[in-house]
């Protein structure tokens, strides 16, 4: 026995630690890992309950709920919410579950820091919501209302909740800044013997990239938001014109950060994809070389398109052609990436377990996002796009059927591994017809009042637009609804369930699928051989 | 008549009910297209957004049609057995190359509208836009026309929170203003759009597309409108608690109408406090008054017309009860220190507004007459009663 595996063993004390200590104080990536998703699940609810308020109010035209300004801090809550503490921290979870895992390491190679990166989340969460509650009481002015994009001039008129939306900001860039150089040290030092980069599953790949875009990204956030705190507390003057600056710089020093933050948030859906899809074909993912290669261009060409929403700002001429030009560029590796994903299916021999269910759907509808953003991507008619409901059909696409099926995908593929027992799946499968019915119910509307005319940003718009609006609340409310079924499922499964095999599902290849079920809470103390 | 003439028959009588049913006018309500709009570059915008869509409907057709023809035969429980191909280059670049060449062929004809967009040269008539929060101010630079377009009065009061007014009952609810832009049939209309506070966007549809509002800089928009008549948007960038309230509303007039319009207009001397409702061409300039306006100026008269201003002006944001709205940081009118204390210093904020806050300065949006009403109005209501009548000479003075 080596001196390693020894030293490993005395370590073992400290899952012995019970209670809240062992949660709060925990280096384990599954520990931690598994709090990410927790958190994550329990935003997701939270900024899906602002999605019911905004879809009540918008249910009919009229007046009828709430105050115009508090409809506001809805649409601006709601997307903070989903994209900082919904979707972004469950990716984070599904990575430090599964890349140790599925590299054959025993843990993240900064384990403290993992820990750390985590439990900064709830504490920036709180600060963020803390103005919406308390204006909830009459306390104060209530939470942020100029969007989530944050723009001044507007954006400068705030309450009482600007500084806590700034710090929240920046807290959970923090939290996303060291979790991903956590995940690049640990890819490129903790693989095991013989698994060289382009042998690694493609999760690990989508992650790796994503987690680049990340460490570059997340700091002009910050830098574009403490141009805000100082320029409303300090008398800078960088996005007013009166003081000699400029509110449409905010605008690209933002979206340089915006457009790479969407493809962070769909790169590790496309790898989670590209495990899923092939497992349920029984057969491997067409084009591997060509899906790292592709991943990559996307998160090159990512920096290049970040004017695309900007085009009615009133760039040069040259300006919108280049980035219309980039723009319409970024589709041929994505195209790629779906061919891929289909030629996968092709002569497989599939099974349609719940996991395959939201994989599928995810190529269908998140291609459906693809194709409106393609047209968006034409500028001509994205002066007739922009700002209305048919770019809000084509966001929530992607990041709907997009993202967040995926993290469904990947949550019901991985329970069985994390838990030692297999999911109802039954109710998965209603799950899924509910959700995935219902998704579409509610966005597909939104293309068509979007191109008739309806602004985004609204609480009440004018009568011909109602009929579609009725459509899409009615879906909203269902989907709202049946994300019930999955918080129970999934609570069902960690109580028990049928034991699940290590293998789990009949077409599962990778070094993750050789532990047990439940996953020991330490593995690959001892690195196994790839061959 | 033989078999297969009445089967021909009824499939063409069915074709035509099909069509019939989708014919827009009786589909209003579910109008799912961008409108074809007046003026050849709202039809070219049009068209390629059509091109655009067809491009991405055929690659569907494809993508999709092999995605559900896989399902369907190549499940295990149909027997089918898992090949173990996993590469073609051959394939991969064919299917890199041809959406390559799909994406040129669409960028070339969007390079060439874009640019007819960006081409501003040659107008026939400029207009100043500035965004206002919450209103459009529009300037006709070289006739020295100008004036405020606020959401009519009959869509502001059925929109406020709990109004018990169904917006059907009210004509183009949302969508209505008391005084919309006037301009010629068939002229290239160029317009310069600011703001005067936050970011926002000028939108109409049915001309062919929208551009920001931005405060301190100056964009330029052209439309050109081939039809006579009204068409109408809504502001396009989020700017604040009544973004959803100041709509865009274009009557495009054939040019000797025009003509008559401007004179009109330009004649207009300040005459007795407008109601602002209503009214869509009553030769208003809102420039200070020069007549000195001694009309009859009783406290009756000046609650009424306040009243009247105050809800299109003021009750966004103070609300038409005078209570304000605490959580926005809107403060009350009804019994507060400002309202029921010395009448200079409340005119003082009306006239300048509240730099640092929301508080618009309404000393260039309004006439000293109508500021006198809405003061006079606010000193009264809601139980402040400080009797006060306000003349419009002190609004003057404050100016």
């Amino acid at each position: 026995m080596s001196t390693a595996t020894h030293h490993l063993e005395h370590a073992h004390h400290d899952a012995h630690v019970g209670g809240f200590r062992r949660w709060l104080t925990t280096t384990n990536h599954k520990d931690i890992g598994t709090m990410y998703l927790v958190f994550s699940l329990t935003m997701f609810f939270v900024g899906g309950a602002m999605a019911m308020v905004i879809r009540a109010e918008l249910f009919q035209p009229g007046l009828q709920l709430v105050d115009p300004n508090f409809f506001n801090q809805m649409t601006t809550m709601h997307a903070l919410v989903m994209i900082f503490g919904a979707v972004m921290p469950a990716f984070v979870g599904l990575a430090n579950w599964m890349v140790p895992l599925m590299i054959g390491a025993p843990d993240m190679a900064l384990p403290r820091l993992n820990n750390w990166s985590f439990w900064i989340l709830p504490f920036a969460s709180t600060l963020l919501l803390t103005p919406l509650l308390l204006g909830l009481f009459g306390i104060g002015g209530g939470g942020p209302a100029a969007g989530w994009t944050m723009y001044p001039p507007l954006v400068l008129q705030t309450g009482h909740a600007f500084p806590f939306m700034i710090f929240a900001v920046h807290l959970m860039g923090l939290s996303s800044i060291m979790g991903a150089i956590n995940i690049i040290v640990t890819i490129m030092n903790l693989r095991a013997p013989g698994m060289s980069l382009l042998k690694m599953p493609m999760f690990v790949w989508t992650w790796l990239i994503t987690a680049y875009l990340l460490i570059l990204v997340m700091p002009v956030l910050a830098g574009a938001v403490t141009m805000l705190l100082t320029d409303k507390y300090f008398g800078t003057s960088f996005f007013t014109a009166g003081g000699g600056g400029d509110p449409v710089m905010y605008q690209h020093i933002f979206w340089f950060f915006g457009h790479p933050e969407v493809y962070i948030m769909i790169l590790p859906a496309f790898g989670i994809a590209s495990e899923i899809i092939p497992t349920f074909a029984r057969k491997p993912l067409f084009g591997y070389a060509a899906m790292v290669y592709a991943t990559a261009s996307i998160a090159f060409l990512s920096f290049i398109v970040w004017a695309h929403h900007m085009f009615t700002v009133g760039m040069p001429l040259a300006g919108q052609l280049f980035f219309m030009m980039a723009t319409m560029l970024i589709a041929v590796p994505t195209g790629v990436k779906v061919f891929n994903w289909v030629a996968t299916m092709w002569r497989g021999s599939m099974t349609f377990e719940t996991p395959m269910l939201f994989a599928i759907a995810f190529v269908f509808l998140f291609t459906i996002g693809g194709f409106s953003g393609l047209m968006l991507a034409i500028v001509a008619a994205d002066i007739q796009y922009h700002d209305s409901y048919f770019v809000v059909a084509h966001f929530h696409y992607v990041l709907v059927p997009g993202a967040v099926f995926a993290i469904m995908a990947a949550v019901y593929f991985w329970l069985p591994k994390w838990t030692g027992h297999m999911y109802d799946e039954k109710l998965g499968k209603l799950h899924f017809w509910l959700s995935a019915i219902s998704v579409n119910l509610t966005f597909f509307p939104m293309h068509f009042v979007g191109l008739a005319g309806m602004p985004r940003r609204i609480p009440d718009y004018a009568p011909q637009f109602a009929d579609f609006n009725a459509v899409a609340s009615v879906g909203a409310f269902m989907f709202g609804l049946s994300q019930i079924l999955f918080a129970w499922n999934i609570w069902r499964c960690v109580k028990g369930g049928d034991k699940a095999t290590d293998r789990v599902w009949d077409g599962a290849k990778g070094l993750e699928w050789t532990v047990p079920s439940p996953a020991p809470h330490h593995t690959f103390s001892t690195p196994p051989v790839v061959k | 008549m033989s078999k297969i003439t009445s089967r021909w028959m009824g499939r063409a009588a069915a074709s035509l009910g099909l069509a019939l049913a989708f014919h827009a006018r009786a589909w209003a309500e579910w109008e799912v297209n961008m409108p074809r709009g007046t003026g050849a570059l709202s039809a070219e915008i049009y068209d390629l957004h059509m091109m655009a869509f067809g491009v991405c409907v055929a690659i569907a057709v494809v993508v999709f049609g092999a995605m559900i023809w896989s399902i369907y035969h190549h499940r295990k429980s149909r027997g089918s057995q898992a090949l173990n191909f996993s590469h073609s280059t051959r394939v991969e670049i064919v299917w890199t190359v041809i959406p390559i060449a799909i994406l040129v062929a669409m960028a070339v004809p969007a390079a060439g509208t874009l640019v007819k967009m960006e081409d501003t040269r040659d107008s026939d008539l400029t207009v100043k836009v500035t965004g206002y929060q919450w209103k459009w101010h529009y300037d006709y630079l070289d006739e020295g026309i100008n004036y405020f377009s606020n959401l009519d009065a009959e869509s502001n009061r059925a929109r406020q929170l709990g109004s018990g007014i169904d917006p059907a009952s009210v004509p183009n609810y949302l969508l209505e203003v008391d005084r919309p832009l006037v301009v010629p049939v068939g002229a290239k209309v160029r317009l310069l759009l600011t703001s005067n506070d936050v970011i926002h966007s000028w939108w109409v549809p049915a001309l062919g597309g929208k551009k920001d509002a931005i405060p301190g800089f100056v964009n330029e928009f052209w439309f050109e409108a081939d039809d006579p008549g009204i068409y109408r948007g809504q502001c396009a960038e989020l700017c604040g608690r009544d973004h959803a309230y100041m709509p865009v509303v274009v009557r495009v007039v054939p040019e000797a109408e025009f003509s008559q319009w401007l004179a009109q207009n330009s004649a207009g001397e300040p005459a007795a406090p407008q109601a602002g409702a209503g009214g869509n061409d009553e030769p208003v300039a809102p420039q200070a008054a020069e007549s000195g306006a001694e009309a009859k100026w009783t406290l009756g008269q000046a609650m009424a017309e306040g009243e009247s201003l105050y809800v299109s002006n003021c009750s966004a944001c103070h609300q038409v009860n005078g209570r304000g709205l605490a959580a926005a940081g809107f403060p009350p009118l009804a019994g507060s220190p400002v309202a029921t204390g010395p009448a200079p210093e409340h005119i003082r904020i009306a006239v300048h507004g509240r730099p640092g806050t929301a508080m618009t300065a309404f000393g260039p949006q309004l006439t000293d007459e109508q500021l006198a009403a809405i003061v006079t109005y606010q000193r009264n209501a809601w139980g402040n009663g400080t009797g006060d009548l306000i003349d419009p000479a002190d609004v003057a003075a404050e100016r």
